[in-house]
């Protein structure tokens, strides 16, 4: 296969390395069955259905022009990183304000004013109003400030290690925890007003 | 910050070691520390309480987004296009490759035998992913199919190699969402070689992957959905020289692929059938 690749040589390089049937079968094995990971980052990120749809089509396109250069890191959190990259460009190509309130400022000692994240006129109480926990806990997702969305669903949903989180988010292992510790304290505070004798909509 | 926090948080100092406490993400030094502390900490030890409900919470399996099988469908598609383009690349050029992969698409219809040609077999796989649909019907047996030929072609017989069901059963688990049954039948003359995830018919499978001879039969397994039409009833086929079994079995759909006869392949599965745990 060597031969082949090296034969055909002549297409862009990115869009030919290993596009043999080997890699091919290899990126169905490897990369495919994260499909559903890669569309909820993308929904929890982008909060809009259309637009998570595209971010997941232009990853694994992406993924699979770059495969060749797939190595160490899962391969969960290695198309993670694309689809949190192709976010980015959605973001800026759509130059998209974030709907919810910046991320506060603070060492992460601080406590929050949670109440302050609850925009769009969705109050505790009308959390609650939400048919299923599920609904309502992913509404309570989307409210948290981008970077403490991001670490809490890799960690809770996505079950990335501190490390892998570091590399998909492009940060170092400290802030993951320190972000991590801010957006348990806040999806705690948050959900424990939504239902105030801490037994949520069972 | 003028809302006050319903409860007390954690001591300042230990927040983040609880976090990596909660996430298994501490060596057993700072384990046996935090440990220490939380027995004599109520703050912490309601901080830790509070995380641990957070996680209970959140990582409810309804939470997570799925992807819509028009997604899946559209993704599938968008590589198969991709393939399709990296592989039709020679043609436009008249060299011995574009000779050799133009005639292999000229056969492509009328291929039955390419598997034995272990050279051009990998040219050929490639090109029956850009052929086959994705789903639906008899393109079902020959996603199987080609399932199984990847398999062999890439060397990827199993992501875990192990003879031990003990080692193979709970190597599933957390991967997907059912549990697939794992049986030793070295005593019958079909060895365990692992497991392997698949991904077949838009969805991820669980292969087990058991020897004869010099034979692979990998038995791809998921729940039994709508198509479970056939209910122990077992449907042999043959396909581009492979024989195909199914059947289903406590609520999990079965399909047995090898290139061993019906007959032997029959044998294989009334052994897998008479050593389930009943
Ligand atoms: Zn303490």
């Amino acid at each position: 296969m060597a031969e082949l690749s090296a034969r055909h040589g002549h297409a862009a390089p990115a869009a030919d390395r290993g596009h043999d049937g080997a890699a091919a079968a290899r990126f169905d094995a490897l990369i495919l069955p994260h499909l559903d990971a890669a569309y909820n980052l993308a929904r929890y990120l982008s909060r809009d259905p259309d637009a998570a749809q595209d971010i997941v089509q232009d990853a694994f396109l992406r993924a699979y022009r770059s495969f060749a250069d797939f190595r160490g890191l899962s391969p969960r959190a290695w198309l993670l990183a694309i689809v949190r990259n192709c976010h980015a460009t959605w973001r800026m190509q759509h130059r998209r304000a974030p709907q919810s309130a910046p991320l506060p400022h603070g060492d992460g000692e601080a406590p929050e004013d949670a109440a302050s994240l609850l925009v769009d006129g969705d109050t505790p109480e009308s959390l609650l109003l939400r048919r299923t926990e599920a609904e309502a806990v992913r509404a309570l997702l989307e409210h948290l400030p981008e970077p403490l969305r991001e670490v809490l669903v890799l960690r809770e949903l996505d079950e990335l290690s501190y490390r892998e989180i570091a590399e998909v988010a492009g940060v170092p292992v400290g802030t993951v925890m320190s972000r991590l510790s801010r957006a348990r304290r806040l999806f705690a505070d948050l959900w424990s007003r939504a239902a105030p004798d801490g037994e949520a909509v069972p | 910050m003028s809302t006050p926090v319903p409860e007390a948080g954690p001591c300042a100092a230990w927040e983040g070691l609880l976090n990596g406490y909660l996430d298994g993400e501490l060596d057993a030094a700072h384990v046996m520390d935090v440990e220490r502390h939380l027995a004599g900490c109520p703050a912490c030890a309601g901080a830790l309480q509070r995380m641990t409900l957070v996680r209970r919470v959140v990582s409810q399996d309804d939470v997570r987004w799925r992807a819509p099988p028009a997604l899946r469908d559209s993704v599938v598609a968008a590589l198969a296009r991709e393939r399709s383009a990296a592989v039709a690349q020679p043609l436009a050029r008249p060299s011995g490759i574009a000779a050799l992969v133009g005639r292999l698409r000229a056969m492509l219809p009328a291929l039955r035998q390419w598997s034995i040609i272990p050279s051009l077999a990998v040219v050929a796989a490639a090109l029956l992913l850009v052929v086959l649909p994705p789903r639906g019907g008899s393109s079902l047996e020959e996603e199987l199919v080609a399932g199984h030929v990847r398999s062999l072609l890439a060397e990827h017989l199993t992501d875990v190699a192990s003879s031990n069901q003990h080692t193979v059963k709970p190597w599933f688990g957390g991967k997907i969402d059912f549990s697939p049954p794992v049986v030793d039948l070295a005593a019958r003359g079909f060895p365990l070689a692992g497991g392997r995830l698949d991904y077949i018919g838009g969805r991820v499978v669980a292969a087990l992957v058991y020897r004869r001879n010099g034979h692979v039969i990998n038995v791809f397994v998921w729940p039994a959905g709508s198509d479970a039409h056939v209910d122990r009833a077992f449907m042999a086929r043959a396909r581009e020289g492979y024989t195909l079994l199914n059947w289903t079995e406590a609520g999990l759909t079965y399909w047995a692929i090898s290139d061993l006869n019906t007959v032997e392949l029959k044998e294989f599965q009334e052994d897998f059938l008479e050593a389930l745990p009943k």
